[in-house]
């Protein structure tokens, strides 16, 4: 049997082909102004990679912040479920997941197949989010995908006070007018992300081993911090962004079934 | 007597000249990287306008978030009971005070001599801050002193934009645009969002009694207009509503000077 996941967040839309329990194609880009555009194309372009028609997909879920704004016929789940679902299908000895998105955070607690049984959630403040880590590495001219590294050579122990975004920024533009180091502003930016995810975990008791997804993921400086704060083993699958997708799939799997 | 109060705040610094209990002269400058050096701008300024000289300070205050770097200061005073004491200066009758700053916001309830008996205070998030107007005029290609006027003419009434966080409204006011909504509407959300947030410290000290707003918003008629609608009081502002920090830290001055009775020497 084969499904679909589709997963529209907030800065980028991930899609993956499920054939029974293997990932056929996936495909991830950004979201831009316009959902409905970006999920089309998506879809297009995972069908094509797989070599299959829009004829052979038996089941579509979406998920994400933009599933409504999906333009083909699909049923529709919550992306902790999603998440969930999809952790524990690569792990399932998986205690619990957290999920860094662009403008959302999610710490879920679940069991061996993935059912949900707990989570805490922000989504009404920017910082310890992607869009956060954008805005920083806007404000310090580095490529957001080699924020990780860099961090990772900091030589003195520096923090970023601010929680707001818009605030922090200005706390980051001053240290690089004091002619702070780059890795250590980096360091101190992954550290006060490190303690809101933290913070999020520990309201909801998260401990074990436990799956990190988002794009976010992809950042070792950030998830280097993140193991210094917490107690627990931290794993990152090999397509961090695409797990809540393919929780999607297989749930589209299930629901057929 | 001459006495002076400098405000240092995170986006202006002000100064109030008191001869007595008469303003001689004031100024307010944009604060630049150095603090001590913005107080000193703004202290030369208002001199020359009071047409008197720095010698002639008998008693200084600071105030502000920059308040300790003041180089010339005799004392240091915070910055929501100096904006009690301005506040009462200009409207004696005054109990309830609503500042808002660059960077935070202060609800205060005074006494009838001015003295702080109660506050709340958003120093944490820029949504509820003077920040998030500038974020949203320089993204909507308005200047700040026009966006209050402009959003009191809207076309249509769009769902407010997110009051908690200025990042998440910056994706919301993109969508808008992209949706091709009225620049004037999407104005209205952005000052309707700030005056939600607003508002709710306001009720956290207490709404009653005679209201002054203060600060730069104060210049924003449309902030002030729906902050008036949501706590049903009319607000009393005054001719420069910046400075009131910096009156009050001279009116501090004064009373100190009184008290001691021993002028500094510079």
């Amino acid at each position: 049997m084969i499904t679909v996941g589709i997963d529209v967040g907030s800065l980028s839309t991930k899609v993956v082909v499920l054939n029974q329990d293997r990932i056929m194609a996936h495909e991830v880009r950004s979201t831009g102004v316009d959902a409905k555009k970006a999920s089309q194309e998506a879809m297009d372009t995972v069908l094509n990679k797989a070599g299959i028609s829009f004829q052979d997909v038996e089941s579509i879920v979406c998920t994400g912040a933009g599933k409504k704004k999906v333009p083909f016929e699909a049923q529709q789940a919550t992306e902790v479920m999603c998440d969930a679902r999809g952790g524990c299908h690569l792990y399932p000895k998986a205690n619990g997941l957290i999920d860094i998105g662009g403008e959302n955070c999610r710490a879920i607690k679940c069991d061996a197949k993935g059912n949900v049984i707990d989570f805490a959630l922000n989504d009404k403040c920017a910082s310890g989010t992607g869009i956060f880590l954008d805005a920083m590495a806007k404000a310090l001219r580095v490529n957001p995908e080699e924020m990780g590294e860099l961090s990772l050579q900091s030589t003195q122990d520096i923090e970023v006070t601010s929680m707001c975004s818009v605030f922090a920024e200005s706390e980051v533009v001053s240290m690089i007018h004091r002619r702070t180091p780059k890795n250590d502003i980096l360091r101190g930016i992954h550290k006060s992300i490190a303690s809101r995810i933290y913070g999020l975990a520990n309201r909801i008791l998260l401990e074990g081993e436990l799956i990190v997804l988002g794009g976010i993921a992809k950042n070792i400086g950030l998830i280097a911090t993140l193991k210094e704060l917490m107690a627990s083993d931290l794993i990152v699958p090999d397509e961090p962004e695409i797990v809540g997708a393919l929780g999607a799939a297989l749930l589209a799997r299930e629901r057929e079934e | 007597m001459i006495t002076a109060g400098v405000d240092v705040g995170s986006l202006t610094g002000k100064t109030v000249i008191l001869k007595d209990n008469e303003i001689l002269g004031w100024s307010l400058i944009s604060t630049g990287p150095d603090s001590s050096e913005t107080a000193k701008e703004a202290m030369d300024i208002a001199l020359k306008e009071a047409g008197v000289s720095f010698d002639d300070m008998d008693f200084i205050v600071s105030t502000g978030y920059g308040r300790i770097v003041v180089p010339f200061s005799d004392k240091n005073i915070t910055e929501i009971t100096c904006h009690a004491k301005g506040a009462h200066w200009f409207f004696p009758s005054v109990h309830l005070i609503l500042d808002m700053g660059g960077q935070d916001c202060k609800a205060i309830r005074c006494d009838e001599k001015g003295k702080v008996t109660n506050f709340a205070m958003n120093d944490k998030c820029a949504a509820g801050a003077g920040r998030s107007m500038e974020i949203m005029a320089d993204l909507l290609d308005t200047p700040l002193n026009e966006m209050g006027g402009l959003s009191l003419d809207i076309k249509e009434k769009l769902a407010p934009l997110s009051s908690t966080c200025v990042v998440f409204a910056r994706t919301e006011v993109l969508g808008y645009l992209h949706e091709g909504a009225h620049r004037n509407d999407v104005l209205a959300g952005a000052c309707e969002a700030l005056a939600d947030r607003v508002s709710t410290l306001l009720k956290r000290v207490g709404i009653e009694g005679d209201f002054v707003i203060s600060g730069g918003i104060a210049k924003n008629e449309g902030v002030v207009k729906r902050v008036e609608e949501k706590v049903g009081l009319k607000a009393n502002i005054c001719f420069e509503p910046q400075i009131v920090g910096a009156l009050g830290a001279a009116c501090f001055a004064r009373e100190l000077l009184e008290k001691k009775g021993k002028k500094k020497k510079r």
